[in-house]
């Protein structure tokens, strides 16, 4: 192992012209935490990617649909699983039966839907490949409402930027209090017509695994960019005022915002 | 045999210009980006240390090629790696290693990440900014190797090439090197293949493991046999960089590690004839 290591900084060593940087091998990177200057421009790139992925894919460009023959296996859950919330739990030990979305922020209609009303409006069903950033992918059959209806209705306003999701599960016990997921996607990938806020998944309903009673589905991003156990939506002009001001749970902790790589 | 591997040619040997200027630079842009890319592909390897083939990853069946895990035994925590359903232990190296002093449960050991540490976010800042800068000099320099000729006068393998393979190829393993300003032959295969076969296959697999990219080319993913797939392919041609990147260093230590250094720094290159090249102009040192 060490020589290995040896090998690779000797050859470092008489070779290349930045040995200088490198010499010092993998540590001294170990420094690169989500606000220093060096990581901040090294995230330049991913602005970069966005612009670049938005200017190629436009509005519209539609994420690859599968057929029922690619559906092999249950949708693979991630992050949090089983929710231990007291008020998640009394939830669904009614069946969601007092279960609310509540539309707010900027918009002219605030709302508030009962699951037997999201199920009652206009629905799409696709079969889509989930890719996840850890690198798994799972393809899986989704239903639900598409976005763009719910904010039709409820009247966007046109300074409104960014829709963010605020979601019933905590993802982390923090010293301040329980910390709940949250995430957000801009207006475009909010209004692309494979964005769905899911009640089913393979047929059935949306299991607690998997984000039970609703999650939405970004198909042209990862995983993590579509959060589970959706209680808020919320329209906004900036993220500033949302976590630590990056736009999402794993965002504040170095994560990119745009997921779309 | 060994102690005429390590070759100096005598001074009054010429010197002929061998690489310019726009090669100098775009070889060292990219060995630091290949440094960077490799240790923090392997980072992010590491957040899922499996590879598929098909458009999904397996879990209620078995599409898996490679896998590396950790499993408590009798023994203690051992690492596995699995290859096509062949179980090997390789702890210490792969699936479990030391980290901070404690043995963890992680794909590629803590000396082959950036960072050291499990840190997947910041594994794949570096991987996108250095992905952008191998894939735009490598644009640049395709680009520029078409117009200037370096494409069909140095690296594009010729008839006489084609011959000469067994010849250099029974060279090459008695390391026996014929100093000269053009590329032999198995250097012509080696250098058109990474740039011409590995480079645009890297590239296109890492796009390919792209949401919004299959949006915009949804025959990407399909032409390489789904996202999983080309994620194995990513992994594959990763593997024969290295495999590269290991022979090109041994050969320019058997072959004369200053000349060899200073024909890539500098340009000029000193060679066995003191004639040089018959079509290019040699320098007296």
């Amino acid at each position: 192992m060490s020589r290995l290591l040896l090998s690779r900084r000797g050859f470092l060593a008489a070779t290349a012209p930045a040995a200088g940087l490198l010499l010092s091998g993998c540590d001294v990177l170990d420094d690169l935490q989500p606000d220093g200057e060096f990581r901040d421009v090294l995230a330049g790139a991913n602005n970069l990617t966005y612009r670049v992925q938005r200017w190629l894919s436009g509005r519209d460009s539609l994420a690859q649909e599968f057929t029922e023959s690619d559906i092999r296996q249950p949708q693979r859950p991630n992050g949090v699983t089983a929710p231990d919330d007291d008020y998640y739990q009394g939830l669904l030990q009614g069946d969601f039966a007092a279960w609310r979305l509540e539309v707010a922020g900027l918009i002219e209609k605030p709302l508030s839907f009962s699951l037997e009303q999201l199920r009652a409006m206009p629905s799409r069903t696709q079969i889509t490949r989930h890719d996840c950033v850890e690198g798994w992918s799972c393809i899986a059959k989704w239903t639900g409402v598409p976005l763009a209806l719910v904010l039709d209705e409820a009247r966007v306003k046109p300074q409104a930027r960014y829709v963010v999701f605020h979601c019933l599960d905590t993802i982390e016990h923090a010293p301040f209090g329980d910390l709940k997921y949250y995430g957000s996607i801009d207006l475009i990938d909010a209004r692309h017509p494979q964005t769905i806020l899911a009640y089913g998944v393979n047929g059935g309903p949306l299991p607690v695994e998997n984000g039970a009673p609703l999650r939405v589905r970004v198909e042209r991003q990862l995983g993590y960019k579509m959060p589970k156990y959706l209680s808020r939506i919320e329209l906004v002009d900036s993220l500033s005022m949302i976590g630590l001001g990056r736009g999402g749970y794993w965002e504040d902790r170095g994560y990119d915002w745009f997921g779309g790589i | 045999m060994v102690a005429s591997s390590i070759q100096t040619l005598p001074k009054d040997r010429p010197l002929v210009y061998r690489h310019v200027l726009w090669t100098r630079i775009t070889h060292w842009v990219w060995a630091i980006s290949l440094f960077f890319l490799l240790l923090s592909g392997l980072q992010i390897f590491n957040a899922h240390p499996a590879l598929y083939i098909g458009d999904q990853s397996g879990f209620g069946f078995d599409n898996e090629v490679l896998s590396m895990t950790a499993e408590n035994t009798d023994t203690g925590p051992k690492g596995y790696t699995r290859i096509l359903g062949h179980s090997f232990d390789t702890s210490g190296l792969l699936g479990l290693s030391q980290a901070s002093g404690e043995p963890a449960a992680r794909g590629f050991p803590a000396w082959a990440t950036i960072p050291s540490y499990q840190d997947l976010a910041t594994g794949r800042v570096i991987h996108f900014f250095f992905a952008w800068i191998l894939a735009v000099t490598l644009a640049l320099w395709l680009i520029g190797s078409v117009l200037n000729g370096h494409l069909s006068r140095d690296l594009a393998p010729r008839v006489a090439d084609v011959r000469n393979l067994q010849r250099d190829v029974a060279d090459h393993a008695r390391l026996r090197f014929h100093h000269q300003r053009d590329y032999n032959t198995l250097q012509k295969f080696a250098y058109a293949g990474v740039l011409f076969i590995v480079f645009p296959l890297i590239v296109a697999s890492g796009l390919a493991m792209s949401p919004t990219m299959d949006t915009v080319l949804p025959w990407l993913p399909e032409l390489l046999g789904g996202r999983q797939t080309a994620r194995t392919i990513h992994f594959l041609m990763m593997l024969l960089l290295v495999g590269f990147f290991l022979i090109h260093i041994i050969m320019i230590f058997a072959a004369g590690p200053l000349n060899e250094l200073r024909s890539i720094i500098t340009g000029w290159y000193r060679v066995d004839h003191p004639s040089g090249d018959e079509d290019q102009p040699a320098r007296r040192a």
